[in-house]
């Protein structure tokens, strides 16, 4: 048995677990790759039925317009029960990353948003596409992991996790988030997406896409929201992108990768690493860690 | 290496097309603190080039600013991942981390050395196919050493490497090595059961015999540690085991199919074959094996499915599906080793939930057989087990599960504790065998039954439980409504805390696992008195939670009515009837309810009374009058 054929069946017992013992799970969406890989494996697990919970989406506003023709489509597509949650006070208040600033901005759209939508429909276990080879303090965190009432994680103070057995027992109003994939790496991901021939946001390849430089981060002009500065004109430049989130947010790199196997080819001779594109992590070293004791996925 | 294979810039194909092969090892790095585990760790990344030159340049400046090795780099600082663990240094809870050689791909994890997060080190050790243990060559054999690599065979993994590290430190001495691991041998020949120890001199620090064949160890001719990995044999015992798989979910999406989805735990299975279920014994013959990738003539361990079968017989989750000719055996009583996970002493007597494989009932735990030390291996007589502490017991369940014992099938055998009221994983056991003796005593059926004994005395029968403080007025109520349900024509009993101290339980003291026997006994008594058609009020301080849920769920709804005599703790020590509030404050009482014990308040009593306000006639009154509504 191959390593990608053992992460896959660990992945599909775990969806099964939760489906078995939840009362009300639903699936995170983010529309990237690890989502899209996620998606995939819960109709396997579930198949000749549909996929039994809804699929969820915590829109920021600021997503690529790609993003969400695709987010679309494949709702249709595979007849899923999507649900779309913007944060209303921050749709009211008219949050966005220039004049808030990013970790405002992530703080309101995301993770308020996130635990609004999860109070809202009562969701009980909640699907989260996170890895343990992403970040150090994900490198720490159980496969279920517990959240109070609140939604608070508590590192320091987590349940054994023994075997394959799961323990999904929670009071009421607490809640815990589920990652099928916590053993899997990037390049698994990717080869997994290659193998099995999942659909991914067209944004991972290469294209001649108009961007401004901004810092040394090359930003994306997706739609006219985006202030140009003085001076400022877009350039059409051959890039792809290695993580997706809000337009402004993500960075792109310069490539002419336009199929999976030269994404792959890419990443393995890459020197940095996967989430140095997204500005969020570069706060402090525990800024991950303290955003997911906050209810951060 | 992994990143540098030379196929990726030339032929990422094939590149790709290898990779695919690779198979999966699962490893877990263990020794004392300052063994230098998440040392090694980061230097088997470093080497292997699976760090980013960004992860680099941060680890270098965080080495500089809170590393413990000057100017050089602080491997340890990779994987030391909470705020917590790099502020104090130490490894708090397992990490696991991924990297790939040519040949496979490794999930490590990498586990805390300080007793206290010993179940952090059972969580990472419960999924490892092989263990490397570190020992410091300066310090030897540790208390922790012996430890981890009891744990380690425990839980069965057979494979361990042997790491002996800081070998710079005593200038690479070959008898400093070789003392330490006739020692380790010794003691593993005594105390574990493992196939194979693989000794390696190493220094994670410097890099010797990490990844490549250092030359400051000329005596030594074995493989270095990134060689083991690569070529150990993991046995592949269970895929030669009998077929078994739990039912997690039954997959119903129309009337016209219904099939069992779940991951095979070991062995494998072809159409056709004949099945039983269990427990039960249901039998039937596979018709197919669904996935999304088509229906398999045949499916093996690893593999999550979805099996339908020939027959309509009743399958659910919780059900093991196994080969008929070579089944697994049920049971509710067993022999199981336990190792305790949680800050409050395990008590024998309580009732907690089991949870194995997909399966899950009401668990008692029976009174411990032995402690095993882990240092001398001693068996020592033990009433409780506190955190991290191993032990044997007799458990015994509500219900019949399917089971093999643990050293044959993991996923059979292995099971969780969870607590009931905290909902914590508070142990993790291990099946040794089904005790037979609960099969030859099958239950009497009488023909004269509790309804038509209580028809006898024309009431319907009931346990009236009084729970609150000691001084809180438990018996001065319950003597009261005794009086008044005789004088109604109503058969009784009272059950008295202090009474049946002197008889029944007189062996019995009041620490925690005492009281939690004492009231296991008086539920059981007055479910006894229940059967007889009687009215039975019991009296007793009663603190736990749990041990009230357990004395409810012996008998029906409705049959059980709480009462919580709610009186604050301030008033009891006023009154102190008896002058031990008093005794408890200077000391001379110890583990007293209220002062140095808790009282854990009931959640939903079907009756409070608060005896500032009423008297204990009245709330004698007010029980009468909620039992004749009922």
């Amino acid at each position: 048995m191959s390593h990608l054929d053992a992460l896959e069946a660990e992945a599909i017992h775990i969806m099964r677990e939760v489906v078995a013992e939840a009362e009300n799970p639903v699936m995170l969406y983010s529309i990237g790759k690890d989502s899209s890989v996620m998606l995939h494996l819960a109709r396997k697990a579930f198949y000749p039925g549909k996929i039994p919970f809804p699929i969820m989406h915590i829109d920021t506003m600021w997503k690529f317009s790609e993003m969400i023709e695709f987010r679309d489509k494949t709702a249709k597509e595979l007849d899923l029960d999507l649900i779309v949650h913007i944060n209303p006070i921050g749709k009211e208040m008219g949050m966005n990353p220039f004049t808030h600033g990013s970790s405002k901005h992530t703080d309101m759209m995301k993770t308020q948003g996130l635990k609004q939508a999860l109070d809202k429909y009562e969701f009980d276990v909640a699907f989260g596409g996170a890895r343990r080879d992403e970040e150090k303090s994900r490198a720490k965190e159980r496969i279920f992991s517990f959240r109070t009432s609140k939604h608070r994680w508590d590192p320091k103070n987590q349940r054994p996790e023994l075997w394959n057995i799961f323990n999904s027992r929670k009071n009421k109003g607490e809640s815990i988030r589920v990652f099928p994939l916590s053993n899997w790496t990037e390049l698994d991901i990717w080869q997994y997406i290659h193998l099995e021939k999942i659909p991914i946001v067209p944004l991972y390849l290469s294209k001649k896409r108009p961007v401004v430089e901004r810092d040394g981060v090359l930003i994306l002009v997706d739609d006219d929201r985006l202030p140009l500065e003085e001076g400022e004109t877009p350039m059409m430049k051959s890039v792809r992108f290695r993580t997706l989130g809000c337009y402004p947010l993500s960075g792109a790199v310069e490539s002419e990768a336009t199929t999976l196997p030269k994404i792959i080819q890419e990443m393995l001779l890459t020197t940095t690493s996967e989430r140095q594109g997204r500005t969020i992590d570069h706060d402090s070293n525990a800024s991950m860690e303290k955003k997911k004791q906050e209810g951060y996925f | 290496m992994s990143h540098i294979s030379n196929l990726i810039a030339t032929d990422i194909d094939s590149y790709l097309k290898s990779h695919e092969e690779k198979s999966l090892l699962r490893f877990i790095t263990c020794g004392s603190v300052d063994d230098g585990k998440s040392t090694l760790i980061g230097r088997m990344l470093y080497e292997s080039h699976m760090l980013f030159d960004d992860q680099l340049s941060s680890l270098k400046t965080d080495s500089k600013k809170i590393g413990t090795q000057g100017e050089e780099i602080d491997f340890a600082l990779l994987v030391d991942g909470l705020a917590a663990e790099r502020e104090q240094g130490i490894t708090i809870d397992v990490a696991y981390r991924f990297f790939s050689t040519d040949k496979r791909k490794y999930i490590v994890a990498d586990t805390p050395g300080h007793e206290e997060y010993t179940r952090n080190m059972a969580t990472g050790a419960s999924t490892a196919d092989v263990a490397i243990i570190l020992v410091d060559a300066e310090q030897g054999v540790l208390t922790q050493t012996r430890r981890h690599s009891f744990i380690v065979s425990m839980v069965g993994v057979k494979n361990v490497l042997l790491a002996i590290n800081k070998l710079d430190l005593v200038e690479y001495s070959q008898q400093v090595y070789d003392d330490i691991v006739s020692e380790y041998r010794e003691f593993a020949d005594s105390a574990l059961n493992l196939e194979s120890i693989t000794p390696v001199p190493i220094s994670a620090l410097m890099g010797d015999n990490v990844v490549n064949k250092s030359e400051n160890t000329p005596w030594f001719n074995g493989q270095t540690i990134m060689q083991y990995l690569e070529t150990v044999e993991v046995s592949n015992q269970k895929a030669l085991q009998s077929f078994r798989m739990p039912v997690q979910w039954v997959n119903r999406p129309n009337s016209k199919f219904r099939g069992f989805s779940g991951l095979i735990a070991s062995g494998e299975i072809n159409t056709g074959d004949e099945v039983r279920i269990l427990p039960g014994g249901n039998t039937s013959h596979i018709k197919s094996i669904v996935t999304w990738e088509g229906e398999l003539p045949k499916a093996k361990v690893g593999k999550s499915v979805t099996i339908t079968l020939e027959d309509e017989i009743d399958v659910s989750r919780g059900d093991i599906i196994a080969l008929s000719s070579d089944p697994c055996g049920e049971a509710d009583q067993f022999q199981a080793r336990i190792l305790w996970m949680n800050n409050d002493a395990m008590m024998p007597g309580r009732q907690y939930l089991l949870k194995s494989s997909t399966q899950s009932a009401t668990l008692t735990l029976g009174k411990l057989k032995h402690r095993i030390d882990v240092n001398t291996l001693d068996h020592l007589p033990a009433k409780t087990l506190e955190l991290n502490e191993i032990g044997v017991c007799n458990i015994s369940l509500d219900k019949r599960i399917a089971f093999d014992s643990y050293d044959d099938n993991q996923t059979m055998g292995g099971f969780i504790i969870v607590d009931r009221l905290s909902n914590n994983t508070v142990g993790m056991g291990l099946i040794d065998f089904a005790l037979r003796r609960s099969e030859n005593i099958h239950w009497q059926k009488m023909d004269v039954s509790q309804d038509s004994r209580a028809e006898q005395k024309s009431q319907t029968p009931r346990i009236i439980w009084f729970t609150g403080l000691s001084g809180s007025g438990k018996s001065s109520i319950a003597n009261i409504l005794e009086k008044k349900l005789q004088s109604l024509g109503k058969h009784t009993i009272t059950l008295d805390g202090d009474n049946i101290r002197h008889g029944l339980n007189r062996d019995l003291g009041f620490t925690e696992a005492d009281r939690v026997e004492n009231i296991r006994r008086v539920g059981e008594v007055a479910k006894l008195m229940l059967n007889s058609g009687l009215i039975c009020i019991t009296s007793f301080i009663s603190p736990f939670e749990s041990e009230r849920a357990m004395a409810r769920s012996l008998v029906s709804e409705n049959e059980f009515v709480e009462v919580f005599v709610d009186t604050p703790l301030s008033v009891c020590e006023e009154r102190d009837v008896k002058g031990l509030y008093a005794k408890a404050r200077s000391g001379e009482i110890p583990n007293f309810t209220g002062i140095s014990s808790p009282f854990e308040d009931p959640k939903n009593p079907e009756i409070r009374i608060d005896t500032t306000k009423i008297s204990a006639e009245e709330a004698a009154n007010q029980i009468i009058e909620f039992i004749t509504k009922q």
